[in-house]
């Protein structure tokens, strides 16, 4: 109960925060951070994954809701959501036992590092290519993605830095 | 059969993956064309009332300049004023059978409660919808010139594709000419929009003035766009020129919504000639 609790929260805790404060950034004019996508490095690590990918796919049609994006965010989120499994065996060789043990905050910072950088990538490249939506300025795209990845990642580690010292 | 339900169970997780992808495609190609664009978009009662009670706060920060926007219409309303008096002193132009005087567009204000501009299909969502009249495919603009077309409305709020969308074309003109063009965006700077199509031997100049065309049933004649910032010499096939904007469309209170009233009379006329 709990943790469902803290799971809901945690879901409209991300979505004001992306929607209301994070879409205002435009650093430089168009830079903007995607925080909101940590909602899948956090959910626990479950076998049923349904309800799992359910959610990642609310959370990013609420992004899309709110950003006039029709369904850019929840695809590209949906897409990192199903390929997690898949990362966190590559990277944490991990076994289907041990999924429920799975903690991303005790292991070693370097695997962290390698996974999340690979999901933020995934994400922000999908999210700019449809957003774009044609293959003319192709470069923005890369650039967008680069750009937006690194605040992302900077925020991510800046505040998962700052929560951990806490507890 | 125990095959099929063999099949369904070890790949359930994907194929509930392809249905949400599959939804969220189908949202993304609505979202593209403007005519079908009815599920995802922020003005529904939800997102609207949200961003409307967070512009009523932010509306604060930008007082400043919407008190200069009003002050700048303010004299050129009255300058507008000043030249009438001059023409209503002749006997004949005084209207004083008010029975047969044609109105042909009403205006009505509302407020910008979110404002997209640095991504390449930017949207806005206005606080007024079909209670207040607003319908799909009016005029929206402010005092400095164009901002965008009502997309979809719901009850109390209503979308607007903005200029600086991807799929917007709006029929232009060189100032006081009839030399047409079509105005659009290519998606890289808010201040810049760029009119394609106009004819080779339209006399462009750097820093002539564009003005809406009147050749839609959306915009009224005349109404400002920007200036020519940019020609491009050479034999492209669309010939076109880059246009600055006189809206700073990162910096947008209230807008004034055209409802054209002549509008359905000239779509009847226009279908009977198909």
């Amino acid at each position: 109960m709990n943790s469902s609790l803290r799971l809901i929260t945690m879901f409209f805790g991300l979505l004001f925060l992306q929607v209301f404060v994070l879409n205002n950034i435009l650093f430089l004019g168009h830079i903007n951070p995607y925080l909101y996508i940590i909602f899948v490095f956090v959910y626990p690590l479950k076998e049923n994954r349904i309800s799992f990918l359910f959610f990642t796919f609310l959370l990013g049609l609420g992004i899309d809701f709110f950003s006039d994006s029709g369904g850019t965010h929840a695809f590209s989120i949906l897409i990192i959501a199903y390929t997690r499994l898949f990362f966190i065996k590559l990277y944490f060789r991990k076994v289907a036992t041990e999924y429920a043990f799975f903690k991303l905050k005790s292991e070693p910072f370097g695997k962290r590092f390698n996974y999340v950088v690979t999901l933020t990538l995934i994400h922000h490249l999908i999210y700019f290519s449809f957003a774009n939506f044609s293959l003319n300025n192709i470069l923005d795209v890369f650039l967008n993605t680069l750009f937006s990845s690194v605040f992302t990642l900077l925020l991510y580690f800046l505040g998962s830095y700052l929560f951990n010292k806490t507890e | 059969m125990q095959q099929i339900i063999y099949f369904f169970q070890k790949f359930k997780y994907f194929l509930f993956f392809l249905l949400l992808e599959f939804v969220a495609l189908f949202f993304i190609f609505n979202n593209l064309s403007f005519h079908k664009s009815k599920f995802i978009n922020s003005a529904n009662s939800i997102t609207g009332g949200l961003y409307y009670q967070s512009s009523n706060i932010t509306e604060y920060l930008n007082l400043k300049e919407e008190n200069k926007l009003l002050a700048e219409e303010n004299t050129q309303l009255k300058n507008l004023l000043s030249k009438k008096s001059v023409n209503l002193d002749t006997k004949h132009s005084i209207v004083l059978d008010t029975l047969h005087y044609y109105q042909k567009y009403s205006f009505s204000t509302a407020k910008i409660i979110n404002n997209n501009y640095a991504k390449d299909f930017n949207f806005i969502t206005i606080n007024k919808g079909e209670n207040e009249g607003i319908k799909k495919e009016m005029a929206v603009i402010n005092s400095r010139g164009i901002i965008g077309i009502t997309e979809h409305t719901t009850n109390n709020y209503a979308r607007v594709q903005s200029i600086l969308n991807k799929n917007s074309k709006i029929n232009a003109r060189l100032k006081n000419t009839n030399y047409f063009g079509t105005l659009g965006w290519d998606g890289k700077d808010y201040n810049t929009v760029q009119l394609s199509d106009i004819p080779r031997q339209a006399p462009i100049k750097f820093g002539d003035t564009i003005e809406t065309g009147g050749r839609s049933t959306i915009f009224p004649e005349g109404i400002l766009i920007g200036t020519i910032s940019k020609i491009n010499k050479g034999n492209s096939a669309d010939n076109k020129v880059d246009i600055t904007l006189f809206n700073d469309m990162s910096n947008l209170g209230y807008v004034n919504i055209i409802k054209n009233l002549d509008r359905q009379e000239i779509k009847q006329l226009e279908k009977n000639n198909e």
